[in-house]
Parts: structure tokens; C-alpha cells; sequence
């Protein structure tokens, strides 16, 4: 309807918005959008990039939910890296952030050293972290024996302790955004209902709980959600340091999704796992939104 | 009164000693890197080298060229940013500032974008890249930038444009200016803030980038220097003082842009309205 009105004026506005609009629009047709559909299109193929793709129909489903040996075994470790990692990152860099949270002599300097490491990723935070779990002369089992523990474990080198050890170097990197977002959610509780709190006798534990989780719920819950959508893409630590050893203990799902497309070159098997991915990381945010989500507003906003 | 002495100084005890526990591997790091073979495979734990030796750095040159890998991997971090900066403040420009149809509907589709898993195109973008001819070839790590690959950024300039006050740009209009005129000369000057946080992030998420260059450089001249350190990684398993060296040169940089520029984080954060 609007279109019929326009003015030659407005017409002009709307193809310089175009015009604007123009690298993302082209860029999302390239690079999103036609892509979105191949892969659609892929995962029901047989395809490895030399010959033209076969469609299959379902097989590619097929095989992974009911043959591959890897699939369920990949998925294991990524949702095993996921529950122990997420509420450790979350509550971690929560814990971070009311150290520092408040003025105090030395605070800004203690703020930039807890920001650091944040910043460190990818291979230069594998490598670091391969030499500080080196079970013979790294750093943690140095410290371990240091303590008095004889035996401290091969972490990266044993089936049992690779995963938690890849869970536990997480915590070097929490005072990153998540503590700067915390630390802006902490400044903004109205201190008065810790004061009055503190008259009525609560203790430390009660207005952690009754005060602060409630009036921080909604940053909780939204970084929670996308600590869970990153943990589920797990990659580069896994490649560097173990490359999914030992024994696939470390094989996480897109590690495997790496191996199928790149080292086997089975690209429809591969879109059909980033397919199974996409959909099963929707699920999983749904959930969490419909479950959680609405206590988590209410609560949030009743204070105010 | 006396209590209340007591938690602060608990409370400052508490906060440097995780200091302490967060600076350890950086300790650690620079330490291994200054010791020789026989210093990092001994029994004891030296925070300081004695003698501090210099050979893994320069070794580290001898080993792979660093400074080949250095270049390429500025090269690769300088265009992508400038293709950020200048592709998506101007798409950011569209969806803040000019009226056209189907904006706010694309605005959420940009949105949506945002979430879908970069999983889920790789392999087509790696399909498609291959029939261009482009791999062994910088084109898919820069191009991409240039066509606003990370809406993320588009969303965070626009909402900073947004927050630019019309009136300036109402005048501007009344005195004739286009669309183009008010985009460089009024909100791009007053949107430096916006504009270094996302030259911040990109060059964090391009300098440190391992999945582009993994997939798509071969030929070991163009390599970056997260590709060169993790091949290197894997013919030399037990150099622990070069893969250190190596990881502190690549750390400096970063490191520096990190003091240098330590607003601009806390900033970026804040603008993209994560605050609660």
C-alpha cells in the first residue's frame, strides 16, 4: 500500500537504503542464506566434494543415529563438557565479579589481572594449557606434589581426567565479558535491601540467595544460555591438545563434524551433523526459555 | 568495628590471592620460555631461570618463520577490520538512519542470523569457495569481512548510531546534505567509541582465528601464526621452550592491545546491552 505513495522523494530514500543495505544484503545471500540451503540439500547426499553429490534421502540420518560407532560417543563428551563446564564458568565468574565488584583500594589493577586471560584463545591457550597439564614437569602436577599428592593424575593423557581437565582450564578464562556483565548487574542492586537485610540479621549466605541471585537472575539465565550454545562448539582445545584422545575420550561433536567433512571428505554426513546440531542446540535453548525463562523475568522484575 | 576490619582484610586476601592463581600461567609461560631443555625437564619448579637464556626465541626464528607468519597474519587481522568498519557502519547506517521497506523485517532476519551455528555452512562454504578457486587463497578469510561476515557488528554499531542525537543530522538535511554526507561527516566522527570496539574485537577474533586458516590455506608460506604454531605443535611435540616462546611472541600483541584499548572492552560490552 505504502509503495503506491511513495514520492519520488521516498523512493530515492528507499534505493539509497538499499544501496547501504547492499553488502549485507549480498553477503547474506552468499554467505547465508545459499548456503543454509546446500546444506539442507547435502545432508541428504552422498557428496565428497570430487564428484557431483548423490541424494540419498535419509541415509546420512540413518547411518549416524543407528551405525557410526562415533556419533553418540561424541555426543557424550560434548554434553559432559557442557554440564560440568557451564554452571562452573557461570558461578566461577559470578564469584569473580563480587570480589571485585565494589571500590576498594587496588580493585581496578585486580579487575585488569582477573580480565587477562580472557583474552588469551584458541592454539595459544591449548599450548599453555598442554605444558601446565604436563603430568611429568607441568605446572599443576608440580603444584600437586608440592601439596603432598604422590600420584596426581595424567590429565590429558588419561581417558578419565582429559575431559575434566579441559572443563577445569575454563576457569583461567572467566573474568572475561561474563565478569564485566556480572559487575554491572552487581552495581545495579539497590543497596538499601542489603542494609536492611543486614538489620533483620541475615547472614552472607541468605542475602546471597534471597538478594542477589534473585535480583541478577535474568544475567544468570542469559549467560547460561549462550555458555551452553559455546560449549556445544568445542573445538580448537580438543584438536590441539588431545585431537580427541586418548581413546575418543576427548572427541567432541565438532571435532567429529571436522573429521567427517575434512580428513574423510563425507560432506553430507558432515551437514547432516551440523543439521542434528543446529536443531538439537534450538531444542535445548527452547527449553531452557520455557522452563526457566519465565521465573526467571518475574523474579527479575518484581523488586523494581 | 573491629569485625568489619576483619572481612576487608579477608576480602582483599581472597581477591589478590585468585590474582596470584590467574597470573601463575602467564608466570609459568614466560619462565618455560627463557629456560633451557635441560632447566624445563628438571625436577624443581623455577619461576626464575637460572640462567635466563634467550635461545628459544631465537631458535623459535630458525624453526618457522615467524616473521613470515606474523606479516600474513596482520595482513589477514588489518583487512578483515577494515572491512568491518567500513561495510557493516554502513549497513548499520541503513538500518539506523534511512527509511526503506522490508528494514525491520531484514533486521530480524540479521538477527537470526546471529544465532544460527557457523556449523552449519561451513562445509558450503567451503564447497563454494572451492569451485571459485579460492582456496590456498586469502579471499575466504577477508572477503567475508567485506560482506559484513559477523552481524554482530552491524547490531552493535547500529545500536550506537541509533543513540546519535537526529537534530544534527535533521539540520543537515535541511541544508541539503545526502545521506552519505551526514553518514561520514556527522555519525561516523561520533561514533569512534563503537568503531574501536569493533577494530578491538575483530582483531581478537581474526589474529587468533584457527579454524579459517585450518580449512582453507595449504601451501605453509601462507600460514598464520595460530596455523603455524599448532603445526609446529605437532612435529615438535616435547620443545615446550620454543612452543612457549612462540606463544608469548604471539601473546604480545595482544596483550598490548588489551592495555592500550581496555575501555573499549568493558565499553563493547556495555553497548551490546547485556547489562541486566
Amino acid at each position: 500500500m505504502r509503495n503506491k505513495r511513495l514520492s519520488r522523494e521516498g523512493r530515492r530514500e528507499a534505493l539509497t537504503g538499499f544501496l547501504f543495505a547492499s553488502p549485507w544484503l549480498v553477503g547474506f545471500l552468499v554467505f547465508g542464506l545459499v548456503p543454509i540451503l546446500l546444506s539442507m540439500y547435502y545432508s541428504l547426499c552422498r557428496y565428497d566434494v570430487l564428484r557431483p553429490p548423490m541424494f540419498i534421502g535419509l541415509e546420512n540420518y540413518r547411518y549416524l543415529f543407528t551405525e557410526s560407532s562415533t556419533f553418540y560417543k561424541s555426543i557424550y563428551n560434548t554434553l559432559y563438557y557442557t554440564v560440568f563446564r557451564v554452571p562452573l564458568v557461570v558461578l566461577g565468574s559470578l564469584l569473580l565479579a563480587m570480589l571485585v565488584e565494589r571500590q576498594r583500594p587496588g580493585v581496578n589493577v585486580v579487575r585488569t589481572i582477573y580480565y587477562l586471560p580472557s583474552i588469551v584463545s584458541g592454539v595459544a591457550l591449548s599450548v599453555i594449557w598442554l605444558w601446565m597439564y604436563n603430568p611429568q614437569h607441568g605446572l599443576v602436577n608440580e603444584g600437586l606434589r608440592a601439596i603432598g599428592i604422590a600420584t596426581p593424575p595424567l590429565w590429558l593423557e588419561s581417558e578419565t581426567w582429559s575431559k575434566p581437565a579441559m572443563i577445569l582450564m575454563g576457569l583461567w578464562s572467566i573474568g572475561g565479558g561474563r565478569m564485566i556483565v556480572f559487575i554491572a548487574g552487581l552495581n545495579g542492586i539497590p543497596r538499601h535491601l542489603y542494609e536492611s537485610a543486614e538489620i533483620d540479621g541475615a547472614g552472607w549466605w541468605v542475602r546471597f540467595r534471597h538478594i542477589t541471585i534473585p535480583q541478577i537472575s535474568s544475567i544468570l539465565f542469559l549467560l547460561t544460555i549462550t555458555e551452553i550454545i559455546t560449549s556445544f562448539q568445542v573445538f580448537t582445545e580438543a584438536y590441539i591438545m588431545t585431537n580427541g584422545g586418548p581413546v575418543d575420550s576427548t572427541l567432541f561433536y565438532n571435532l567429529e563434524l571436522y573429521n567427517k567433512a575434512f580428513l574423510d571428505y563425507e560432506m553430507g554426513l558432515a551437514s547432516a551433523l551440523a543439521w542434528i546440531l543446529f536443531v538439537g542446540t534450538l531444542l535445548v535453548t527452547l527449553f531452557l526459555f520455557k522452563v526457566v525463562g519465565s521465573r526467571v523475568y518475574y523474579e527479575a522484575a518484581k523488586p523494581e | 568495628m573491629n569485625r568489619k576490619i576483619l572481612r576487608e582484610g579477608g576480602h582483599h586476601l581472597a581477591m589478590w590471592a585468585v590474582a596470584l592463581v590467574m597470573v601463575l600461567p602467564f608466570l609459568w609461560l614466560l619462565s618455560s620460555s627463557l629456560k633451557t631443555p635441560e632447566q624445563v625437564f628438571s625436577k624443581e619448579v623455577d619461576f626464575i631461570p637460572d640462567p635466563i637464556v634467550w635461545t628459544n626465541y631465537t631458535k623459535s626464528f630458525e624453526y618457522m618463520p615467524v616473521l613470515l607468519y606474523t606479516r600474513n597474519t596482520v595482513l589477514i587481522t588489518l583487512l578483515c577490520t577494515i572491512g568491518y568498519l567500513t561495510s557493516g557502519s554502513l549497513v548499520a547506517y541503513a538500518f539506523a538512519r534511512i527509511q526503506w521497506p522490508g528494514r525491520d523485517f531484514l533486521f530480524i532476519v540479521l538477527l537470526a542470523t546471529m544465532m544460527l551455528p557457523p556449523q552449519v555452512t561451513i562445509v558450503p562454504l567451503f564447497v563454494i569457495f572451492r569451485h571459485l578457486g579460492w582456496i590456498d587463497t586469502y579471499y575466504p578469510l577477508v572477503v567475508p569481512s567485506f560482506l559484513t561476515g559477523w552481524p554482530f557488528f552491524i547490531f552493535l554499531l547500529r545500536q550506537f548510531f541509533l543513540s546519535v542525537p537526529t537534530e544534527l543530522s535533521e539540520a543537515a538535511k535541511v541544508d541539503g546534505a545526502s545521506h552519505f554526507q551526514i553518514y561520514s561527516r556527522i555519525i561516523l566522527p561520533l561514533s569512534k567509541p563503537a568503531l574501536a570496539v569493533v577494530a578491538v574485537f575483530s582483531f581478537l577474533l581474526h589474529w587468533n582465528d584457527f579454524f579459517g586458516p585450518l580449512i582453507y590455506l595449504a601451501d605453509d608460506s601462507k600460514f598464520t601464526l595460530a596455523l603455524g604454531l599448532a603445526v609446529f605443535k605437532s612435529n615438535h611435540p616435547s620443545e615446550w621452550g620454543i612452543l612457549m616462546a612462540v606463544s608469548a611472541l604471539m601473546l604480545i600483541p595482544t596483550i598490548l592491545v588489551f592495555f592500550f584499548c581496555q575501555k573499549y572492552f568493558v565499553e563493547g560490552i556495555n553497548l551490546t546491552g547485556l547489562k541486566g
